[in-house]
């Protein structure tokens, strides 16, 4: 046998209506994924990024993870894709369609072929531990108990991440910085 | 709901983000690939999150720190690729063989 657990069953999968909703935010997000990585146009390329890293923050909410599906849809959608912008602007990408985004179809195919393989090996991986695992119903996390555990048990990890954050803000200046100008002291 | 259906939906997020990774040329799109990998990996910690019902949120907690990290790693590669962008006037990594490798 192919798998060691049970597998639910495709009819009972379909009954419960959230699986219904699932489907509505997964197809969705994966096709854009999908246009994200093959699009010949690098601004569609990005702004297919926000539809997909919408649909992720909507399986947080899904899963009642509300805090961190709204950290994703400010932080991603509200920043990280005008960085992207920004930067495809600043390097003057032509905005038509370009051929020359990607790598033609002699390295197309074994990606490709490297992409399948490992997202069948982990699907296989995934379905055989888990199979029919039901998530229980459960209550939806509370942004209270979260910046509790937040600033409790995890505050010095939280502490490195705001340093992170700091190093990279001055990083990025220091880079981004023109020098031809001359010394300004 | 199955915990395997979001386990797929983050595997080929994750597959999907490496395909990227590997054909894309432009810079800006190389970063984009792997901020689908990492949306793919915070599907699972969350997915994992509420299927084990841990008490202290790991997963969510280290979600939010990967969301942190992914802003920081974003704005420091958007700063180097300006910086080769200005010495090279491309923005394509297949140009920047200067290692000759």
């Amino acid at each position: 046998m192919l798998f060691a657990v049970d597998i639910v069953s495709f009819a009972d999968w379909f009954k419960e209506a959230a699986n219904w909703a699932f489907l509505i935010i997964a197809v969705p997000t994966l096709l854009s994924a999908w246009r994200t990585v093959s699009s010949s146009n690098i601004v569609r390329a990005v702004l297919y990024l926000v539809v997909s890293l919408a649909g992720t923050a909507a399986l947080f909410l899904m899963l009642g993870a509300a805090f961190v599906g709204w950290t994703v849809v400010l932080v991603y959608i509200g920043a990280v894709i005008i960085l992207f912008l920004i930067g495809i602007m600043i390097t003057r990408a032509p905005l038509g369609m370009e051929s020359d985004l990607s790598h033609g179809r002699d390295v197309k195919t074994p990606a490709a072929l490297l992409a399948v393989v490992l997202f069948a090996v982990i699907t296989w991986a995934v379905v055989d531990a888990f199979g029919a695992s039901m998530i229980l119903p459960f209550e939806p996390t509370s942004t209270s108990d979260l910046a509790n555990i937040l600033f409790d048990r995890f505050v010095i990890p939280f502490e490195i991440v705001s340093f992170v954050l700091l190093a990279a803000l001055i990083g990025s200046i220091t880079l981004a910085r023109k020098d031809d100008g001359g010394e300004s002291e | 709901m199955t915990i395997v259906q979001f386990l797929i939906v983050g595997a080929a997020l994750f597959s999907m983000g490496l395909y990227g990774v590997i054909t894309r040329k432009n810079a800006v799109l190389l970063l984009a690939s792997v901020e689908l990998m990492l949306a793919g990996v915070n599907v699972n910690m969350v997915a994992f999150d509420v299927y084990l019902t841990d008490q202290l949120h790991s997963g969510q907690i280290f979600t939010l720190f990967i969301i942190a990290i992914a802003a920081a790693e974003v704005g420091i590669g958007i700063a180097i690729i300006l910086m080769i962008f200005r010495n090279r006037q491309s923005a394509d990594v297949d140009e920047l063989n200067l290692m000759k490798g």
